[in-house]
């Protein structure tokens, strides 16, 4: 067998349904395996980058290891950005790249010698991967497969590259096909200390203002259930990261919204005044903290986190845990239900009602013209529960993070960590095609939809059927807000001008466009479009000054942020 | 980070090709400060030993850890016990000689640091010494008296006292 079709029968073995690529010269002994296999499905995108985004969508939706390829060189490099985004939102993808021969036909090497299309994606991939792998024989191939398999999707999931030369995709040798795992130096940590669960328990038993938070962290380990026991018992609040939104359901009582820069007010108000902190799979990013000496000023913090680098590398804690997020509140559930009875109301409790009825931007009324707020308000009205929520960066993405309101986990998926414009479209076609039969929509706004819009193209010519909300303020919004408050309105490069016309964008690839000019035809176009068998793109005209409002400037803390919402 | 002081962290890694390169670029990355990396065999042909002095306070010594220990190619890490270590560094100097005198001399101050000649010529001599850095940087201050034509230090290497090791992943 050659090590093209070790590669395929390999990744059958993990049960991979589905690759997003673009083929190359230095792919085609792998193409050509391709043709005979009848369980995978490749899906061609139009720009790597698309490939990589969508292998991410796809693994985020479905908790499964999502696989994205590329030829050598160019299409290796066009992947870089998807690998860095699923490096810093810990997500399970695995990248495959064609690479020029190890060994020519007369037996001298090619890599090292700037073949044609050769690149270094080893060295450049080393800081945006969890593990990379060039492959040396064939043999090797079913090994490196499965343990890239296992280290992208346990502990803290990420992306695993492995760089196949042609020569050794071609080269025939024994395989053997076990599930044996090479990392010797990989170790995951799963089970909590049980003497740091004890004094959590301690610290949160006494806690007369505990609240929650949230991250990323609780939706990959599936806690969900786990953390709202834990909240319930202790009648603890609960905010999430924005990498945690949907997480906790946001429309729950004990629910608080997002903390961070553009978080929900009553949120960065509440983490602010609490006594014990409990967080659970975050990274205390710079955009959720804000300045992090004024961070949860007052609070005891319980950090439990999978990757022990986390703990301690943005904010001090009092109590560290090092384990899987639902394994480590089960326990803390266990161990808290034998030292206290189920609270009920309490000040705290009442605190956090007024606070959320005084500040949360959702209780307030909606205007009834076309804008963000009532928009992505309306938006939720109309989608199932179960539906799938990606956006794009910027203005786009920090509006739907304070008005759409995330139910279940898994259902918003959004490039926090890296902040990738061009992200959400491709996202959406990943996770269309893990969850077929779930409504997918894309909150974009006009600049970013633009950077990836080419894979409206494979949406079409795939049958990938997803929804697109072009939010269209013909600026690059999110900067020219900063521009507007913080430089004085001295606007630079942020005109993006009226073209194209998006209506006529959508139908030259072969799918549907709607432009809306009120909320009514807002909501028509909305659910024509979860009806339609095609992509569709409902261009919204917005106005270019609207701001997304309150933001916590740079260098304040949560609670100052500032603006009339 | 400026602000800390020498630590050497012990790193056992796979002695396979890529590694050292993931190692240096994650203090690239992070803005460690690399004060010296020696990198050599140890008692298993399958595992590599990269010794490491680092300036850091508590905290950033702390993330160098880690988020070495991170590395999936390395497969156990540790700060070693200042209190408790040997460190050894090596250098060669070549100094100026033009003069019998001079010659002897040097002999002289190379005896004192018990250094050893190792290559001689009418009007050079090169050095071997080994020992703490601070008893290399002595010697090589008293050599430029001489005049030093070429230097190179192999940067430290250490193991901590006693039989503890630096534990490893099976």
């Amino acid at each position: 067998m050659n090590g093209a079709k070790a590669l395929i029968e390999s990744l059958e073995r993990q049960k991979v349904d589905v690759i997003f690529g673009i083929l190359g010269g230095a792919l085609l002994p792998i193409y050509d395996a391709l043709c005979d296999n009848t369980k995978i499905r490749h899906i061609l995108s139009r720009h790597e980058q698309g490939a990589a985004h969508a292998a991410e969508g796809y693994a985020r939706a479905s908790g499964r290891a999502g696989v994205c390829m590329a030829t050598s060189g160019p299409g290796a490099t066009n992947l870089v950005t998807g690998i860095a985004n699923a490096y810093m939102d810990s997500s399970p993808i695995i990248a495959l790249t064609g690479q020029v021969p190890s060994k020519g036909v007369n037996t001298s090497y090619m890599i090292g010698r700037d073949a044609f299309q050769e690149a270094d994606i080893i060295g450049i991939t080393t800081p945006i991967t969890k593990q990379n792998y060039q492959v040396r024989n064939a043999s090797e191939i079913p090994k490196i497969v499965n343990t890239a398999f296992y280290i992208a999707t346990t502990g803290r999931p990420g992306p695993v590259l492995i760089d196949l030369p042609k020569n050794v995709q071609a080269e025939t040798a024994d395989m053997e096909f076990t599930n044996k795992i090479d990392a010797r130096g990989y170790n995951v940590i799963t089970d909590p200390d049980l003497a740091q669960i004890s004094r959590a328990v301690e610290l949160l038993t006494k806690a007369e203002e505990p609240i929650i938070l949230a991250g990323g962290g609780v939706i990959t380990s599936n806690a969900s259930d786990e953390l709202m026991q834990i909240s319930d018992l202790l009648m603890a609040p609960v905010a999430t990261t924005f990498m945690g939104k949907g997480a906790f359901p946001e429309v729950h009582p004990m629910s608080i919204g997002s903390i961070g820069m553009h978080g929900n007010p009553a949120a960065n108000r509440l983490i602010s005044e609490a006594d014990v902190l409990l967080a659970v799979g975050t990274r205390f990013s710079d955009r959720a903290t804000a300045n992090t000496d004024t961070f949860c000023p007052n609070a005891k913090k319980i950090h439990i986190d999978v990757d022990a680098a986390e703990i301690g590398k943005n904010i001090d804690v009092d109590v560290p845990i090092v384990g899987d997020a639902k394994k480590s509140l089960r326990i803390l559930h266990a161990t808290l239900l034998k030292n206290l009875q189920k609270k009920k109301g309490t000040a705290w409790t009442k605190r956090v009602k007024e606070t959320k009825e005084k500040l949360s931007p959702l209780i307030k009324d909606m205007p009834k013209d076309l804008v963000p707020k009532t928009l992505l308000s309306e938006l939720r009205k109309l989608l199932p529960e179960d539906a799938i929520v990606t956006t794009e960066v910027g203005q786009n993405q920090m509006w739907a993070a304070l008005y759409f309101q995330a139910l279940k986990p898994r259902t918003f998926i959004s490039s926090g960590g890296l902040g990738t414009m061009g992200f959400g479209f491709p996202a959406a076609l990943g996770a269309k095609v893990a969850c077929p039969n779930r409504a997918v929509v894309d909150i974009a706004g006009d600049g970013s939809f633009r950077m990836t819009e080419q894979e409206l193209a494979s949406s079409v010519e795939e049958k990938i059927p997803v929804t697109v909300i072009v939010l269209n303020n013909s600026v690059l919004g999110m900067v020219a807000q900063w521009q507007r408050a913080l430089y004085n309105k001295r606007y630079m490069a942020v005109n993006l001008g009226k073209s194209p016309d998006f209506v006529k964008l959508a139908e030259a690839y072969g799918a549907r466009g709607f432009r809306v000019g009120s909320v009514a035809e807002f909501q028509k176009a909305v659910k024509a479009a979860l009806k339609s068998e095609v992509t569709t793109v409902i261009d919204v005209p917005i106005g270019s000054e609207e701001d997304v409002v309150p933001f916590v400037p740079p260098g304040c803390g949560l609670p100052q942020q500032r603006g009339d919402y | 980070m400026e602000n800390g002081k020498a630590r050497v962290v012990s790193a056992i890694v796979e002695n396979k090709p890529g590694v050292l390169h993931s190692v240096s670029n994650l203090f690239r990355r992070r803005n460690f400060n690399i004060e010296s990396i020696t990198v050599g065999a140890t008692e298993d042909r399958e595992l590599s030993r990269i010794t490491i002095t680092v300036t850091a306070d508590e905290k950033t010594l702390d993330q160098v850890v880690k988020q070495l220990d991170k590395l999936v190619d390395v497969v156990g890490v540790a700060e070693l016990d200042p209190n408790s270590i040997v460190t050894r560094e090596l250098a060669l100097v070549k100094i100026n000689v033009p003069s019998a005198k001079e010659r002897s001399d040097a002999i002289n101050c190379v005896q004192v640091f018990r250094g050893r000649v190792v290559d001689v010529s009418p009007d050079s001599l090169m050095v071997e010494i080994t020992g703490t850095s601070d008893k290399i940087d002595a010697f090589v201050n008293l050599m430029r008296t001489f005049g030093i034509i070429e230097l190179a230090r192999t940067g430290i290497t250490a193991l901590s006292r006693g039989a503890r090791a630096v534990n490893i992943d099976e």
